[in-house]
């Protein structure tokens, strides 16, 4: 057994294996210090938490506390393996700062009070705001981190319950694009592909995706078949030398906000070569001339200079794509946080559309998700869609809702899309939202500009809820804080990227009086009275069990059919991918296997959007354009972004995550290895752009866009020039009181999203940049797969190959 | 001139003063941010119609001038009705909801003009002038859904809010 610092080499050890071989098994453990695996009571099976890759693990438990945690030998995501996150998180949950008792505020004041006064104040603001406005006075917002379980309750009680439109989760900030690119392309949300494609594929192209920062594990998997025989050829899209660009055949570093042009040249390159499968597009696509005209507009020396990247790599990465025979795309926020975010997401199935490369080993397209549970909030419809993937534009899905909530169709809000994230805090502004529910998740950190998104939440007339494990920049603002239990203290199960669905077991009590989200909502539910159509119980559950069962019910049917799975099952089986029913029993690996998709008009999930004016295709002209539900082929122009360097302001902005944090580092920075090995936010600038500006690696600069300012370390990169990078986890809970508000960098960014996907914006802004303070050299921490940090004895893991 | 002069004559007015709305209704609801950039990036397809036009107008003795910029700033602000500097009358939401069903009414007589457009290219066999109509049209229709869209998603809320 090798011990390693997983802090200094965040990917561990290599087990190389070749093309169509299984990918080996390596344990990860980490136990407290003076803790073995003989003093461990009991492991608890459950999934990571703290990324969107939904690895198998266990959370060894010892006297009723977490001491540790080790990797699935068996899952199919990780075969053992665990990131640096899920290595040394788990520590923050016994934190001395966990919220343990609801507070309230009085006199301006949060003041600690019991489960029934902190109840009693948000049921009765509820009732008054449905008796003078009605239910659109409520907002809900929520996170990736809740459970499947919580999310179908949520929902539940929000669209039935409440019967609001504004509900959705802070997957709008992450993952929203990938759900519209799939609708846009597929007729529904569900991803094609499955990691096992890596297994197989011999071109691996991802599209600002850097997964060795974001899905440590999978990047394991790329350098596994990296180092074995017969390799794949890495193709790389990111304005950043990230290690993934350092293990590329191809790396093209486009300017920012250029994505649509970029694909439009991959794609009229392949185009011209006749590199495509006609007979596939002809059997199973509509909309391919339409590209074909658009894609004639952009060839490779045009988009060479919209782009900045030099003509010769445009060719030589679509001649990798074109000469592919197993080609697997993935595609994350350096498209998804972009300008033209779902334009240019929708160009990569469209790659795999016109290749015919969908539904067969090595052939997957993966738009991934970053927070870990986002799939659930889709599927649950907590964000902007029905549960169970049901359209909101046809009415037959509505009443097929009706009829499982025992409600009227009217009761259920479609007479517009689900109102998206950003337009809930546009109504708060505006004060026709008056109740915003929060749980999981920080906006006073998350959300772009951040100065505004402060003074919506500050607001005298908006009744504030916030459901949290911490305290946090949001908390502070609320009316009423109530404390959650976190992963590991509750019961529910959660899916990841590739539909893989795990069963995440309670290992410890939560502390104080804690309750897991599932319990505050039936709690809120029963508090409210909400009945059916028959005066039973609108939320008939009352457990994690329960609620699973009602919620397999609402996918029946539906392509996340979960209808073959049960606790039971999943305990036995660790993950399994959905759709588990009758006719896939073991779950179903690949979706659209011999091009058979679910886009037919009366089962689609959406009918699509402009992907220029965000405006949702009406039912009819849907219908004439895929009558027998085939994929769809969207083309879109390149449009210059809203906002462009100019003199005053002469840097793009990009921000975006680190492998040692998560979200608002509210857990991360609470485990001393993670904390310490990032403890403070930089500014990544080229060699050549710190020159101009006489700045030093470890220099304090300040970087200042139209909305505010940020201080931050200099760090000289590999990044292109012109072109400035900051992390965007760092905001303000661990700074002493008074502490100057210039860490987070969304006070920089944009307020400014995709209008197809509602996506924010946060890799599309400008900035200055100026010298604060001479700094002392280098800085060693968080450099994975760059310098090297300096080695921690605290972080020393164990990996164990077999 | 004739008719199908007269016919250019009018849509080259119609697309202008589109292009002008939605430069107005950018400018004037920045807060709303969408409705913000969007509605810039539609005022240029109704600028380049306005270019493409005038190219082509001469052919049926229409002089169709793109010397005239838009009007942007501060001007434009206070000359548009129900602004949001006048101050608001009714809830707040309530001016942009004025200003999208402007834009949509404004663009589907664009989108009327068009057709007429299209018909007499068609009669004329004047596939020039058919396929400027093909490559205009959309966008048009386009610009008239997401006003329609962003109305039907607004409205309940403003009325009723």
């Amino acid at each position: 057994m090798a011990r390693i610092d997983r802090i200094a080499e965040p990917w561990g050890t290599r087990t190389p294996y070749g093309p169509g071989e299984d990918w080996p098994v390596r344990v990860d453990t980490f136990l407290e210090e003076g803790i073995t695996p003989r003093d461990v009571d009991r492991w608890v099976p459950t999934a990571s938490i703290l990324h969107s890759n939904g690895d198998g693990m266990d959370i060894a438990v010892k006297d009723g506390r977490m001491v540790g945690v080790r990797g699935a030998a068996g899952d199919r995501i990780n075969r053992g393996r665990l990131d640096p996150k899920d290595l040394y998180a788990w520590q923050a949950g016994a934190s001395p700062d966990r919220l343990t008792r609801p507070l309230v505020r009085r006199n301006g004041t949060l003041v600690e009070t019991d489960w029934d006064t902190a109840m009693d104040a948000v049921v009765r603001r509820s009732r008054e705001l449905l008796d003078e406005q009605g239910s659109g006075a409520f907002g809900f917002y929520t996170s990736g981190q809740l459970f499947l379980e919580e999310y179908y309750t949520l929902t539940t009680i929000a669209r039935a319950g409440i019967g609001t439109s504004h509900l959705d989760g802070n997957t709008r900030l992450c993952t929203a694009t990938a759900a519209a690119a799939l609708k846009e392309s597929f007729g529904c949300d569900g991803q094609p592909g499955t990691y096992a494609d890596i297994d197989h594929a011999d071109v691996i192209a991802l599209f600002g995706h850097n997964v060795a920062a974001t899905q440590t594990v999978l990047w394991m998997r790329m350098l596994d078949r990296l180092a074995g025989p017969d390799p794949p050829r890495v193709i790389c899209v990111d304005p950043r030398s990230t290690p993934v660009a350092r293990m590329a055949a191809v790396h093209l570093a486009p300017r920012p906000g250029t994505n649509v042009a970029l694909m439009n040249g991959l794609l009229h390159e392949i185009i011209s070569a006749g590199r495509i499968d006609r007979d596939y597009v002809d059997a199973h696509a509509v909309g391919y001339e339409e590209l074909e005209r658009r894609v004639r507009e952009y060839p490779p020396g045009r988009v060479a200079e919209i782009c900045d990247v030099p003509e010769e790599l445009i060719r030589r990465a679509a001649g990798l794509l074109g000469g592919a025979e197993r080609l697997v795309s993935t595609v994350l926020q350096g498209f998804y946080q972009s300008h033209q975010a779902t334009a240019a997401a929708v160009q990569v199935n469209n790659l795999h559309l016109i290749r015919g490369m969908l539904g067969s080993p090595g052939c997957g397209v993966l738009q991934m998700n970053g927070q870990p549970t986002a799939q659930n909030t889709r599927e649950c419809g907590a964000d902007g869609d029905l549960p169970g993937f049901r359209n909101w534009a046809n009415d037959d899905h509505v009443a097929d809702l009706a009829r499982i909530w025992n409600v009227e169709p009217e009761r259920i809000p479609h007479h517009a899309p689900p109102t998206h994230a950003m337009q809930i805090f546009r109504f708060a502004e505006q004060g026709s939202v008056r109740l915003l529910w929060i749980s999981g998740t920080n906006p006073a950190v998350s959300m772009p500009d951040l100065a505004r998104i402060r003074s919506v939440l500050a607001q005298e007339r908006l009744f504030l809820v916030v459901q949290d494990i911490f305290p946090t920049e949001t908390t502070e603002l609320a009316d009423v804080v109530l404390p959650a239990a976190a992963w590991g203290e509750k019961t529910g199960t959660f899916t990841n990227t590739d539909r893989t669905v795990h069963l995440s077991e309670k290992a410890v009590e939560p502390p104080g009086e804690a309750r897991p989200d599932l319990e505050i909502f039936l709690d809120y539910a029963g508090r409210m009275g909400f009945t059916g159509r028959d005066g039973t119980p609108l939320v008939g559950w009352t457990g994690p069990e329960s609620a699973f069962r009602a919620w397999q019910e609402c996918s029946r049917g539906r392509p996340c059919d979960y209808t073959g799975l049960s606790y039971e099952r999943l305990r036995a089986a660790g993950g399994v991918q959905w759709p588990c029913d009758r006719d896939h029993p073991d779950g179903t690996e690949r979706l659209y296997s011999g091009g058979r998709f679910w886009a037919a008009p009366e089962y689609c999930e959406s009918f699509g959007r402009d992907l220029v004016t965000g405006a949702p295709v009406e039912e009819v002209e849907y219908r004439s354009l895929n009558p027998s539900g085939k994929a769809v082929i969207r083309s879109a122009g390149y449009l210059p972004p809203h906002e462009a360097p100019d003199e005053l302001r002469p840097f793009h902005l990009i921000t975006g995550r680190t492998v040692h944090h998560f979200h608002t580092r509210t857990k991360t920075a609470r485990a001393p290895q993670l904390r310490d090995a990032a403890p403070e936010v930089w500014v990544e600038m080229s060699a050549a752009d710190a020159e101009a500006h006489d700045m030093r690696e470890g220099d304090l600069a300040e970087v200042s866009s139209p909305r505010g300012v940020v201080h931050a370390t200099v760090r000289v990169t590999g990044i292109r020039s012109g072109v400035l990078f900051l992390p965007f986890h760092y905001g303000y809970w661990d700074l002493p009181e008074g502490a100057a508000r210039t860490r987070a960098a969304n006070e920089l960014t944009i307020t400014d999203w995709d209008p197809a996907s509602k996506q924010p914006l946060f890799k599309t802004g400008v900035a200055t940049l100026r010298l604060l303070e001479r700094g002392g050299g280098p800085s060693s921490a968080d450099r994975a797969g760059e310098a090297g940090p300096a080695r921690s004895r605290t972080a020393m893991a164990h990996e164990e190959p077999r | 001139m004739n008719g199908i002069g007269l016919a250019l004559r009018g849509l080259h007015h119609g697309e202008r003063a589109l292009a002008q709305d939605l430069l107005r209704v950018s400018e004037r609801h920045t807060g709303d941010h969408e409705i913000h950039h969007v509605a810039r990036d539609l005022s240029a397809w109704s600028q380049r119609h306005v270019r493409e036009l005038a190219e082509i107008g001469g052919r049926y003795g229409a002089r169709l001038g793109t010397a005239h910029p838009l009007e942007t700033g501060l001007g434009a602000k206070l000359r548009g009705k129900g602004g949001e500097l006048v101050g608001h009358r009714g809830p707040p939401g309530m001016p942009l909801l004025h200003d999208l069903r402007h834009v949509h009414v404004q663009a589907a007589g664009v989108s009327l003009d068009w057709e007429m457009i299209a018909q007499a290219a068609r009669g004329n066999r004047d596939t020039a002038l058919l396929r400027l109509v093909e490559r205009c049209h959309p966008d048009t229709l386009r610009q008239m859904r997401w006003a329609n869209a962003h109305l039907k998603q607004l409205s309940a809320q403003v009325l009723h809010g």
